[in-house]
């Protein structure tokens, strides 16, 4: 691994490293108190003449892409998390480009999953040097055994728009996996075979990388209406038989929770959400595909036909919950950063309401704004929350990477984000006293929501007024976190750490939040 | 207490085994004649507890009076209750005799009033401790540890020492504390386990006669004799036969004890060869008869389950219905039937309304000397008040009256 530089105590009180795969790093400085000048990252001037006038930029195959694009060592190669646990494209790529005899490259996709354990290999034959993006499950354990090379950065999906932007990324060669696409470059997600919704997550790169590929499963006669991607970024187009497996793109339907105490935290959440006054006429909000925000959702509606209340727009990641209350006239709008289901695809490819949206437009830090704080109340979840409302979405009780960031950062920009956790798993406590790593800052985490009650962060004055005379079980954070210690056997042991740094935590300014140690062996 | 081993059985085991097992452990306990206790573990949460399990294993083998011991552990993030349950349970099945039930932690409330609210009871497999922990957050007047048919035959011995540890650790949260035990003479020995740690009430299954009332009200004399002293255990006998049905009176009146008679349909149904029905009919007069003979002897008639849990607009039907025949309180399968079953049991908004009129109406009369009680241009006979302040008591008791506490359940 290359130095980390020295240590430093961040406006947090994290010790990370100055130095990270040879960059020079920013400290975390507190929230909204970085401000990066200069100009932003442009890939290199082309030309139109250069490229076939019919249109059609289409190779043989991915390995003959990346030779035209002039795959060498140590290059940085990205590719996106829209086919989720059913991408091929990824490893795809990575096997087209070790028979081309390339080394040391770094990997940056907008989020792995498990189907991306076979990276492991790579990086043991020396094609992959290490990863920027999110690691999950044996990825994040190869990192946190110390295994990888490089440092693993992790950032949220603003956060990567951010390090494209000003150029902390400069991604040499973008692999776009395409539901559909022509022979010019334009592509789209909400239809074809392998269809899995928006694509917002390769935007920046089809926009800033040197050279771009699209690969799809599904061509069509020029042009590809609509186009998510617009050709005119697109060096070549490769057809493959298959992109990805349209089972693990998107589920079937997604499965609200069966557990009576998720069903508490989200029955909790949607309470607060009404008894606040934030559940009004032209709300909005923000729930995943997570067992209690999906039965959240279904909890709100009731109260929102009970009152008369519509929302102006929901974010998702949308599935059927979602698509419901569009239909039901209860949101005039969904704007979704991915789709979770078949209802979400085939919602998003019809209903003009239905909108598909990118982290650009979401959560970008270098954006003339961005709707993550014009959405009144989001809903999240989280491994750990300390008393102080640090939260960490990153790493186990441990300490072992397992998990990415996803929009998580971003969404805390939200006037009222809500961590609906349980108080803890099994006997591993979710509320304590300090988190193992901390993901989101505690003076952006509003409310906390257990099945033990509901914690609203003392900086907001106006959120505890507000529930004032309501029958919910507002609490202190810290009294939930004595309450769960004494069921589960008093504070769990400090988890075992080297002091060696293998990833770092960036916030959505790009500066080092937290680090992530080698776990003891 | 100390333990003395017998010859012969020297290996135990206890508890679920495989990948799907969550929020529990298994345990083997092999007794040794040297070498201390050695604990072999592996636990999903040996990073953060893995020191605290080895301990609380060995701790319940010390108080067993087990020197030495080879135990392995195989732990998927049990709490500490259903460790030293599921370990003193592996010991007991290696011979040792004893018992080690855990110090009291949990608040030991103030003792149940033998005519409080029972709207609604939640059903907890005796052997399934992870249900238990956050039972009482839904809000139940009532949680049963169930030692009966929703435990195998093969494990009734280990359910015993969760539930025993359940009732010493768990904070129910106000609920009342029930334990069903097994048909009787395995019952008793439940009670000689769960009884010193202060059940608010026994559920004794399948009573045909009184004598069974009898019998238990008189075992849990003696076991209870010692420390316990004034604090009332409560029965509750389930009906479940036809000859239960035709001596029900007899039974609600066997014991100073029996606060309440309840019924259990799906052995009823069977008794009678027919198969249970959604409306009920075949039932309707064992229910009738039962409210009927509850009634009789001063005590609540509770009704059975419904087991449709994705049902909520059925069950709040059958709950109002249910209400309507006389019943106070039913029980419930699963944690969101909870709320359901106390709307149904509660007196509607426009029922209450007219009834706080009525007392008011009653209460001025009274004050003005008036012998005839009259609300506008009606007369209100006797019985009419009577119902009336019936329904402000169980409304104020479930804090539906504006300024009365009442408290929450």
């Amino acid at each position: 691994m290359s130095g980390s530089g020295e240590l430093v105590v961040n406006a947090l009180g994290r010790r990370v490293p100055t130095v990270v795969n040879d960059a020079e790093q920013v400290p975390f400085q507190g929230v909204g108190k970085h401000h990066p000048e200069g100009r932003k990252h442009a890939p290199p001037v082309r030309s139109s003449q250069n490229y076939p006038p019919s249109g059609d930029k289409r190779v043989a195959d991915l390995k003959t892409a990346l030779e035209e694009c002039g795959l060498a060592d140590g290059m940085v190669i990205s590719t996106h998390h829209h086919l989720r646990n059913g991408d091929q494209v990824a490893l795809a790529t990575l096997t087209a480009a070790a028979g081309l005899g390339a080394k040391d490259l770094m990997w940056f996709p907008s989020a792995s999953f498990p189907c991306h354990e076979p990276v492991i290999d790579f990086m043991e034959r020396g094609v992959v040097h290490h990863i920027e993006g999110s690691m999950n499950g044996p990825l994040g354990r190869y990192c946190s055994e110390g295994k990888m090379r490089g440092m693993g950065v992790l950032r949220s999906h603003g956060g990567r728009w951010q390090a494209v932007q000003d150029g902390e990324v400069k991604i040499d060669i973008a692999v776009i996996a395409a539901p559909t696409a022509d022979a010019f470059g334009n592509a789209d997600g909400s239809h074809g075979p392998s269809a899995c919704g928006s694509l917002g997550f390769a935007l920046a790169d089809s926009i800033y990388a040197d050279r771009v590929i699209v690969v799809t499963d599904h061509l069509v006669d020029f042009p590809c209406i609509p186009w998510q991607i617009q050709g005119n970024n697109v060096d070549y187009v490769v057809e493959v038989d298959s992109i990805g497996d349209p089972a693990q793109i998107v589920s079937g339907t997604t499965q609200v929770t069966r557990s009576p105490d998720r069903q508490l935290i989200a029955e909790y959440v949607a309470r607060f959400i009404r008894d606040s006054g934030i559940m009004r006429d032209g709300f909005s909000f923000q729930a995943g595909a997570g067992g209690i925000a999906l039965a959240f959702i279904g909890y709100l509606r009731e109260m929102m036909r009970e009152a008369g209340v519509k929302a102006r727009f929901v974010r998702g990641g949308s599935t059927e919950h979602l698509v419901s209350l569009l239909q039901e006239g209860l949101t005039d709008y969904i704007l979704d950063g991915q789709t979770f289901d078949l209802a979400g695809v085939a919602s998003i490819g019809e209903d003009p309401r239905h909108v598909a949206t990118s982290p650009f437009t979401s959560y970008n830090h270098h954006g003339k704004g961005n709707f993550a704080t014009m959405v009144d109340a989001v809903v999240l979840g989280a491994t750990e929350v300390d008393v102080d409302f640090n939260a960490n979405v990153n790493t186990h009780s441990d300490g072992v990477l397992l998990h990415g960031i996803g929009g998580w950062q971003n969404c805390l920009f939200s006037p009222c984000s809500i961590l609906a956790v349980p108080a803890f798993r099994d006997r591993i406590p979710v509320i304590v006293d300090e988190v193992a790593t901390v993901t989101g800052p505690g003076e952006l985490v509003d409310v906390v929501v257990t099945e033990r009650g509901i914690a609203i962060n003392p900086r907001r004055h106006d959120l505890l007024d507000a529930v004032g005379g309501s029958d919910l079980p507002i609490r202190p954070l810290a009294e939930i976190k004595e309450e769960v210690e004494a069921i589960v056997g008093g504070p769990p042991r400090k988890p075992r750490l080297t002091d060696r740094p293998v990833a770092v935590i960036k916030w959505v300014d790009g500066t080092v939040l937290d680090t992530v140690w080698q776990v003891q062996g | 207490m100390a333990g003395t081993r017998k010859e012969g059985d020297v290996t135990g085991t206890a508890g679920p085994a495989g990948d799907d097992v969550r929020s529990d452990l298994n345990v083997s306990v092999e007794l040794a004649s040297s070498g201390g206790i050695q604990v072999e573990l592996t636990s999903k949460v040996e990073a953060l507890y893995g020191d605290s399990i080895r301990q609380g294993a060995s701790e319940v083998l010390r108080a067993l009076g087990v020197e030495h011991a080879r135990v392995a552990v195989d732990d998927k993030g049990a709490l500490p209750f259903v460790v030293a349950a599921r370990v003193e349970a592996a010991a007991r099945r290696a011979g040792v005799q004893g018992a080690a039930p855990p110090p009291r932690s949990a608040p030991l409330g103030n003792p149940s009033p033998r005519d409080r609210l029972r709207r609604s009871r939640l059903y907890l497999p005796g052997s399934q401790p992870k249900l238990f922990i956050n039972a009482g957050l839904h809000r139940p007047d009532a949680v049963i540890l169930d030692l009966e048919d929703s435990v195998h035959p093969d494990e009734k011995d280990t359910a015993r020492l969760l539930v025993r540890n359940a009732l010493a650790t768990i904070d129910f949260r106000g609920a009342e504390r029930m334990v069903r035990i097994n048909q009787l003479p395995l019952g008793l020995a439940d009670l000689d386990e769960v009884a010193p740690q202060q059940p608010d009430l026994i559920l004794i299954p399948k009573v045909e006669r009184p004598e069974q009332v009898e019998e238990v009200h008189g075992h849990l004399a003696t076991v209870r004799s010692e420390s316990d002293g004034d604090r009332p255990v409560w029965l509750m006998p389930i009906i479940e036969s036809a000859l239960g049905v035709e001596n029900a009176f007899a039974i609600a009146s066997a014991a100073d004890t029996v606060v309440a008679l309840t019924i259990g349909l799906e052995d009823y149904t069977a008794d009678l060869g027919v198969p249970r029905s959604a409306a009920g009919t075949e039932s309707a007069y064992a229910r009738a008869r039962l409210v009927n003979a509850a009634h009789a002897a001063g005590v609540q008639a509770i009704d059975s389950v419904f087991s449709d849990v994705a049902d909520m607009d059925g069950l709040l039907a059958w709950a109002r219905a249910s209400r309507a025949l006389g019943f106070e309180g039913m029980g419930c399968i699963h944690p969101r039937q909870i709320q359901p079953i106390h709307m149904g049991f509660s007196p509607t908004p426009e029922e209450l309304e007219k009834a706080l009129r009525i007392v008011a109406a009653y209460e001025e009369a009274q004050s003005r000397g008036l012998g005839v009680v009259s609300l506008g241009t009606k007369m209100i006979d006797p019985p009419v008040v009577l119902r009336a302040r019936r329904v402000v008591d169980q409304a104020k008791a479930a804090g539906l009256v504006a300024g009365e506490k009442g408290g929450d359940r």
